[in-house]
């Protein structure tokens, strides 16, 4: 039975340092820790939280470094079809402005043709009427009268058969 | 190959050391001494003794003296060393003596004016009462050690030995007493964790069989009686009001009140009384199973060869079961007592919610 009736000086330690464990244990021991526990428990869920939104944060950059990209190569694109069409511009422009250089400069060289021809071909009539003067006078060996009359009808003559003539 | 000589060579030693006892034993058999009083060595280990016996060799005793204090009938403190005892040749030193037989078996006595055996005032640190203060501070230092490292290192996790600390802590914090309690457990938490912690270590110390461990302290009525003195308080005295109501006047047709009442007001004994008595039997029968089993082999020291050696052999192998065994009930009881004066708190902070019927 002596194993059933508490001793009361065993009662009295037991009591004793029980309290003393549960005072020092309670105030400085599991509450510390849980709290602890609890911390960093918050502080874990706040960085996955940080490191989520830095995650969908880095997602959209990229998204926009990609929109971004795109764009510029659209843009690439456009200013290369735009230099190309202001290329086939100033070609087409530096074409038909050279055309019609060319063409004021051929006009120019065919009116000069001209002139010099018609002067030529006055120079030949006046040589021809010469001639012609000469060659009736060598004929009729007198010396004809080259006065105004005389030259204006081998003019005449002249004209007449180079009409006929063309 | 190497491994399975390594296994080879560990299995046969212990083997060998399995026997080790039967050789000295066999030697003695011849000289017939006397019987090995089995019940006197069991109940002597899970007693209380104002010394530590460590162990006998030969004729002395190797034991550690502990203080004894004591008041005596005239009214004055008297405070030595229970070895005083063994060094006076009547075992009597100032009038006190420990008593054989009788009443007070084992305890302290001194005689009054008639002559009578009567007992001093006896607060002496006994075996069992000094292992609860060295487990407590080794409690303290373990408990403090892991709280200080948090304290120290914020937002960090623990490794090793601090590691398990808190996971332990943290899985009867959460799993037992925050199921159990519920709303409003923070208040609970750190008495019950203190119990926890403070039967489950005392409980792993009265597994080793050395020195600072092997007292049997929650195999002792009075320090599961404390504990259990302890959860009633936690339990009544933060009680709300509809527990009281529910003990005092219940919610049963009138006829019935009489009988409830009385039965509601026992309940509140039986649930501390229960915690108590459970934790003591199961400490207590562990203790006493191990020592018996080991007292197996000093018993068929004298029924020949034989018989002690391969009695020696399972006695050991039940041993190494029975103490496997304890190591989970260590844990099994400290867990059982724990969640139960949780749900016992949990009951009694009821909040009134009837009129939902």
């Amino acid at each position: 039975m002596s194993l059933l009736q508490p001793e009361f000086g065993l009662l009295f330690w037991m009591l004793l340092s029980f309290a003393v464990v549960f005072i020092i244990l309670a105030k400085f021991g599991f509450p510390v820790i849980t709290k602890m526990v609890e911390e960093r428990k918050q502080f874990i869920d706040k960085s996955l939280e940080a490191a989520k939104t830095a995650n969908e944060q880095l997602a959209g950059i990229k998204a926009d470094g990609e929109a971004m990209l795109a764009e510029a190569r659209e843009e690439q694109v456009r200013i290369l079809n735009e230099a190309a069409a202001i290329r086939e511009k100033i070609l087409s422009e530096a074409k038909v402005s050279a055309q019609i250089e060319a063409k004021k400069q051929l006009d120019e060289v065919r009116l000069q043709i001209q002139a010099e021809k018609e002067e030529a071909i006055r120079d030949v009539r006046r040589q021809i009427a010469v001639l012609s003067v000469d060659i009736a006078e060598k004929v009729i060996r007198t010396n004809l009268t080259k006065d105004k009359a005389q030259m204006e009808m081998i003019d005449r003559l002249l004209d007449e058969l180079t009409v006929s003539k063309s | 190959m190497k491994n399975l000589v390594y296994k080879i060579r560990r299995y046969t030693w212990l083997l060998l050391l399995m026997f080790l006892p039967v050789l000295p034993a066999s030697a003695n058999e011849s000289e017939g001494k006397g019987e090995v009083d089995v019940k006197s060595i069991v109940f002597g280990h899970i007693g209380d003794s104002y010394e530590w016996h460590i162990t006998t060799w030969g004729e002395t005793h190797i034991s550690i003296p502990l203080p004894v204090i004591v008041m005596g009938q005239d009214g004055t403190w008297h405070m030595f060393f229970s070895s005083e005892f063994h060094h006076s040749p009547t075992g009597e030193y100032e009038g006190f003596y420990v008593a054989k037989g009788g009443q007070f078996d084992g305890k302290i006595v001194e005689k009054n004016a008639a002559g009578a055996e009567v007992r001093p005032l006896d607060l002496s640190i006994t075996k069992t009462a000094f292992a609860i203060i060295l487990n407590s501070i080794l409690l303290c230092v373990i408990i403090l050690g892991v709280s200080r490292w948090s304290k120290r290192n914020p937002n960090q996790a623990p490794k090793g030995f601090v590691g398990t600390m808190e996971m332990f802590i943290m899985d009867i914090n959460d799993n037992v007493i925050k199921a159990c309690i519920g709303k409003g457990y923070e208040r609970y938490s750190p008495y019950l964790l203190t119990v926890f912690f403070f039967i489950f270590f005392n409980n792993l110390m009265g597994l080793i069989p050395i020195f600072p461990g092997g007292a049997n302290v929650t195999g002792n009525i009075a320090i599961t009686l404390t504990l259990a003195c302890c959860t009633l308080l936690a339990v009544n005295l933060f009680a709300t009001k509809e527990y009281w109501k529910e003990i005092f006047w219940p919610d049963v047709p009138l006829a019935l009140k009489p009988i409830m009442i009385p039965i509601e007001i026992v309940g509140i004994l039986t649930k501390p009384f229960a915690l108590m008595i459970r934790l003591f039997a199961n400490i207590m029968a562990g203790h006493s199973v191990i020592l018996s089993l080991v007292c197996l082999v000093f018993i068929t020291a004298t029924m020949g060869q034989v018989l002690n050696g391969s009695m020696t052999v399972l006695s050991v192998f039940f041993g190494i079961f029975m103490n496997i065994l304890e190591l989970l009930v260590a844990y099994i009881q400290a867990y059982v007592f724990t969640m139960l004066s949780s749900v016992f708190i949990g009951l009694s902070l009821v909040e009134h919610h009837h009129e939902a019927k």
